[in-house]
């Protein structure tokens, strides 16, 4: 067993299991904070209908 | 990484159904009363912010007169476009949030536990933000954008490990702790304009409100419960495959 979880259909150790999920997260959160909150231009511009309608502060 | 491979693809086909979804009633509700919100822009007193933003170098699309605009998609079907892309690809980044966060609590076991952790996500992302800092329109005034992210992010963060110490850890004290944590961010107050003065009728603004709160409820609930469905029917096809090599 050698202290593995099963989770989510697949068999880990609980240490690759945080990291993972971490990773997964901090990708999820890159990607809002990118389109929804970055100063870029371009992305602000691209984003802006979809900021307003998600009561993103926005401008 | 399969477990992380798991978690992507439940996300991604979570967030390209829950993402089109949105951008399918944000053209119909929101976008229209965006476009009517433009319209009042440089009309009015209320509306400093978008000659400052100018020289700033980020502001949108039809000033482009004014010079020193970036690019912008144009009106009608290119907006249209950006504003998906944008929808499909956030909800990719919410739906990963969501499963990841729920992995943590053992994992949605099904369709109807992913409806409860959108209504969560929706609590979370859209009504506890949303008291402090209602959705705003084009040529409304508003605070500095850096102090109306800043509170955002943290009432966003503040919230979610208060609901989620309210569910998760049985003790009063810590339900006690997660309620003053629900409440702080509003106590302290979201940064507000010197002045509120716009020439955005009140009526526009209000069915504007309305509109947002009600497309982000039918989001998050459309992105919970797939993810939910997603990831039962995937735990068990991966559990009956395993057995069947066992």
């Amino acid at each position: 067993m050698n202290g593995s979880i099963r989770t989510f259909g697949t068999d880990v150790s609980a240490q690759s299991r945080l990291m993972q999920l971490a990773l997964a997260g901090l990708l999820g959160l890159f990607v809002i904070g990118f389109v929804g909150f970055s100063h870029v231009e371009a992305a602000h511009n691209a984003g802006h209908d979809y900021r307003h309608s998600m009561a993103f502060p926005c401008h | 990484m399969t477990l992380f491979r798991n978690v992507v693809f439940v996300a991604a086909l979570a967030g390209l159904v829950a993402g089109l979804f949105m951008a399918a009633m944000q053209a119909y509700a929101t976008v229209p009363l965006i476009i009517q919100a433009e319209s009042f822009e440089g009309a009015g007193d209320g509306h400093h912010h978008h000659g400052e933003e100018a020289a700033e170098g980020h502001s949108h699309g039809e000033e482009a007169a004014e010079g020193e605009e970036g690019w912008a998609p144009a009106d009608g079907f290119e907006r249209f476009f950006y504003t998906s892309m944008a929808n499909i690809v956030t909800a990719i980044g919410f739906g990963l949030v969501l499963v990841v966060v729920s992995e943590f609590a053992g994992g949605i076991a099904g369709w109807r536990q992913g409806l409860f952790w959108g209504l969560a996500g929706f609590a979370v992302f859209t009504l506890a933000p949303g008291l402090g800092l209602p959705p705003e329109l084009p040529a409304m005034p508003a605070a500095d954008l850096g102090a109306r992210q800043t509170w955002w992010l943290a009432t966003v963060a503040a919230t979610g490990v208060g609901l989620a110490l309210i569910v998760f850890r049985r003790t009063p004290a810590l339900a006690a702790l997660g309620l003053v944590l629900i409440a702080a961010p509003h106590i302290v107050g979201a940064p507000q304009p010197a002045s509120f003065e716009t020439p955005v009728p009140a009526a526009l603004h209000h069915d504007f409100v309305v509109a947002v709160t009600v497309t982000n409820l039918l989001f998050w609930a459309v992105l919970g419960t797939v993810a939910g469905a997603l990831r039962a029917r995937f735990a068990d096809e991966a559990d009956a495959a395993q057995k069947s090599f066992a």
